[in-house]
């Protein structure tokens, strides 16, 4: 076991070299002038251009600037923002707790759902619960999330005022951020009806961040527990005489399961993708939209070192995945 | 007795209880749903708007200011000034029992003073100055404002007073005053957090004398401000003022609809049919500080030749633009200041309309059959350009009519800023909005032959013009100033750098319970002054 950690352990570098190659030059490919969108319409005289690029570091080759970013890098810096001029990694700290914690809402809402929408197909295979359950989450998995969230904002928030249309809370609280994460700080906090606001404003967005990964989880159950359903394990099971609840619940959902905690792996890299998404729509401060941002002003330490913490995590979600997968299926440590 | 007793004190506490919440309830918060997060809170190192919004123009006061909704120049920290003779040397003389903001993180000790002005200035000009380098010390407004050339010292003459010296006199410096970048900071609040080895903290916790006190900032999420109780001019009409950071417009519009933000800025075009509609809304619009143009690069062939630029202007249909592009929220421009801005000259004839006349002056300049040229179309939209592609396609359209053909060239925002000021172009669609509603923000930032290398996108150095707003910027008798860019106006026109084409509209939704907001004519959102309806 302990081989085989540190076996996948190992992958994790040539990864994250990629990354960081791939996001540097990427970045350095889109066309556009750091400097020049800084100065606008108005201009910048050449000097003050040429002086403001070596403030920045662009005025050196492209290999020699990756070299200089990569050390810093191991170094733990990520560089300073040119925008806001503070740390990237403070910068990410300050809003990842926001992004976690609408993952999180979002990944319970689509696993709450996902799953007995699947299991509920798989049993029920052919019946309009089936069709039904299936076509609801071919839909959610092509909705485009920006005309889905404005939708839902629209009917929910506007048309029946059952929920707040975008941020955390509610401005009339003024709550400093301990934890950063809303739900705690407000649960700490002695502002009644604090809590209320935070739980109401992570509705909407969870929903429709939750959506696709909720529409993936729910085939990816329905699929497996079909196969599952045939295997003569369960036919021994139903011999038995065992109620069609114990044998769908313990013996066919647990095994069904292992395909599925890959895919919930998997859906942690779609769901930071999608963030960037609902989080501009319900301005929700998160890192999502920090990054967007952050390319339209070309502020390229946030754009790399965001991706490259995101990238980095995803890594690590997916080693803890394979992880897990060696300890359910002790066949799968010995063929790798 | 013991039950009346406590029924008594019962009744003692509900009575509290009510009064505490009439209290809580009667304060009133404004929530101004803004459009982005602000780079810092130190607005002389920005130059963005947003960011000017959450900084200056709620929390600091400048020497001279622009009053409410207008260009009118008044005193703001300086309650007066004098001007030498010779217009380079400015005396200014300083509003005394002016406090500065009180928070947890500062206690002013002293009122503010000419130290604070010494101190906000000196920042930007001297390179030596301690905290010159701060959070990145890079001062673009102060640097574009030709400030570092302009001024030549800067000396406190009393407790009071404080001496500019210029190095030529220079009529636009009191309305320079009145812009962001030249926000009064605390000298003593700075001294304290470069003693406490912190001075980057200064940039993200503003400290100002201004009618609202900063209290907190979540990133791209909320601002927090409360009413300055101590305010110079009185304390604002509103209790507290907050920041809701919203960067869609559908949904800031939404969050107005439900009734989560009283203020939004930059509405999406499609929806001001709704607004209009909408009983709960108010929607406010005025004339811009801006315009639209078409820029012919003056150094490149054929637009060398004045005919050619005066043919390829007339044959462009600008009332048609103006419907398609600005769907009626803009005004068609005939001179490249805005009618907003004194010296406006309305006597300057507009080029009319004529694809016969444009053709036959193609013609004499030796282009019976056209040419072909190129025509660049901003990627961004602008208050004073919707829409640039759809613009570039319909002038382009117009000048096929007298032969020439122009090809829509468009680039990345920032590469067409960074090619069109190497003057790659041929012709450029481009625009501008005044930062200080002085005509030299406009003429010679755009048109000046000091600018070639920079804004001056015609690549025009016309000395008749020159001379002309050069002249202007030494005289400070505001009359005379007037004639001499009445007159600029007038040669611009025969010249025909540029093609005028609009003036935008500025639209403000709000809701129906604020009182008293005036739209700013340099863009911004302030909220001192204004009020909430119960």
């Amino acid at each position: 076991m302990v081989q085989f950690f540190f076996r996948r352990f190992f992958h994790v570098f040539p990864a994250f070299i990629g990354v960081t190659l791939l996001t540097f030059s990427l970045i350095h490919l889109i066309p556009g002038d750091a400097v020049e969108l800084r100065a606008g319409e108005r201009g910048i005289d050449p000097v003050r251009h040429a002086e403001m690029k070596a403030e920045m570091g662009l005025d050196k080759p492209l290999h020699i600037q990756y070299f200089r970013y990569i050390t810093n890098v191991f170094k733990g810096d990520l560089g300073k923002s040119y925008v806001t001029k503070k740390p990237v990694l403070e910068e990410f700290l300050t809003l990842f707790p926001a992004t976690l914690e609408l993952s999180l809402c979002a990944m319970m809402f689509a696993v709450l759902f996902g799953l007995p929408a699947g299991v509920i197909a798989g049993v029920k295979r052919g019946t309009p619960f089936d069709h039904t359950i299936m076509t609801v989450s071919l839909t959610g998995y092509s909705m485009p999330i920006f005309w889905w969230g404005l939708l839902m904002i629209l009917f929910f928030s506007v048309f029946l005022g059952w929920t707040p249309v975008s941020g955390r809370l509610s401005a009339l609280f003024w709550i400093e951020p301990q934890t950063g994460f809303m739900l705690i700080d407000t649960l700490r906090s002695d502002e009644p009806g604090a809590f209320k606001s935070a739980l109401s404003h992570l509705i909407l967005p969870s929903i429709v961040l939750g959506t696709i990964p909720l529409a993936v989880i729910a085939r990816m159950t329905r699929s497996s527990m079909l196969e599952v359903l045939k295997e003569d394990y369960v036919r021994t099971a139903r011999a038995k005489g065992l109620s069609d609840r114990r044998v769908i619940l313990v013996h066919a959902l647990r095994n069904a399961l292992i395909p599925v905690i890959t895919v919930i792996g998997l859906q942690t890299g779609v769901l930071l993708a999608g963030a960037i998404l609902t989080e501009t729509i319900f301005a929700w401060p998160g890192v999502g939209k920090w990054i967007l941002e952050s390319i339209g002003r070309r502020d390229y330490p946030a754009i790399q070192g965001g991706i490259l913490i995101i990238a980095t995590l995803i890594i690590f979600v997916n080693l803890g995945v394979d992880i897990l997968y060696g300890i359910i299926n002790p066949r799968i440590r010995y063929t790798h | 007795m013991k039950m009346r007793k406590l029924l008594s004190v019962a009744g003692m506490a509900l009575l509290f209880c009510m009064l505490a919440v009439s209290v809580h309830a009667k304060e009133k918060t404004l929530v101004f749903c803004s459009e982005g997060s602000p780079e810092g809170f130190t607005p002389a190192l920005y130059t963005s708007g947003t960011t000017f919004d959450a900084s200056s123009r709620q929390v600091f006061d400048k020497l001279s200011m622009f009053e409410r909704g207008t260009t009118k120049i008044v005193p703001g920290l300086a309650t007066s000034w004098d001007v030498s003779a010779d217009g380079t040397v400015y005396t200014f003389h300083l509003r005394k029992g002016v406090e500065f903001h009180t928070t947890p993180f500062f206690k002013p000790t002293r009122p503010f003073n000419a130290d604070d002005v010494i101190f906000s200035f000196m920042r930007q000009y001297d390179k030596n100055h301690p905290y010159n380098k701060i959070s990145g010390g890079s001062y673009e407004y102060f640097s574009g404002m030709s400030m570092p050339d302009l001024i030549k010292s800067i000396e406190k003459k009393d407790d009071y007073t404080v001496v500019f010296t210029l190095t030529k006199p220079n009529a636009p410096f009191i309305a320079n005053l009145a812009m962001d970048f030249a926000s009064i900071h605390s000298a003593e609040y700075a001294n304290n957090m470069l003693a406490a080895k912190t001075p980057d903290e200064f940039d993200q916790k503003p400290i100002g004398t201004g009618p609202f006190v900063f209290v907190s900032y979540q990133k791209d999420s909320t601002i927090r401000y409360k009413a300055f109780d101590k305010y110079w001019a009185g304390r604002a009409k509103i209790d507290k003022l907050v920041f809701s950071i919203t960067p869609d417009a559908s949904v800031r519009y939404a969050k107005l609809k439900a009734g989560e933000a009283h203020v939004m800025p930059y509405p999406n075009p499609a929806d001001l049919a709704a607004m209009k509609q909408d009983s709960n809304i108010n929607l406010m619009e005025q004339a811009g500080l801006n315009v639209g143009y078409l820029a012919f690069n003056c150094k490149k062939e054929p637009f060398t030749n004045v005919k050619v630029r005066q043919a390829l202007t007339m044959a462009i249909n600008k009332t048609a633009i103006l419907d398609a592009v600005y769907q009626g929220s803009g005004k068609v421009a005939k001179n490249p200041i805005p009618p907003t801005i004194w010296s406006y000259n309305d006597a300057v004839k507009d080029y009319t309309y004529d694809v016969a006349a444009a053709k036959k002056l193609l013609s004499e300049a030796g282009f019976a059959n056209g040419f072909e040229t190129d025509l660049w179309a901003m990627p961004v939209q602008r208050p004073y350009n919707p829409n640039a592609k759809r613009m570039a396609e319909m002038i382009q359209e117009d000048w096929s009519k007298i032969g020439v053909k122009a090809k829509i060239v468009s680039y990345e925002w920032g590469e067409y800023l960074k090619r069109s000021l190497a003057a790659e172009h041929s012709t450029l669609l481009l625009g501008w909005t005044g930062d200080n509603g002085d005509p030299d923000n406009f003429l010679a930032v755009l048109l000046g032959c000091d600018a070639m290398e920079s804004s001056n996108r015609a690549r025009w150095c016309y000395k008749p013009f020159d001379d002309l707003i050069t002249k202007a910027t030494q005289v400070s008798d505001q009359a005379e100033r007037t004639k001499l860019y009445q007159q600029a106006q007038v040669v611009f026109k025969e010249q025909a750098p540029w093609v005028t084409i609009a003036h935008s509209v500025v639209f403000q939704p709000m809701s129906k319970k604020v009182v008293d907001f005036k739209i700013d004519p340099f863009g911004g959102h302030v909220f001192y002054g204004v009020d909430l309806k119960d």
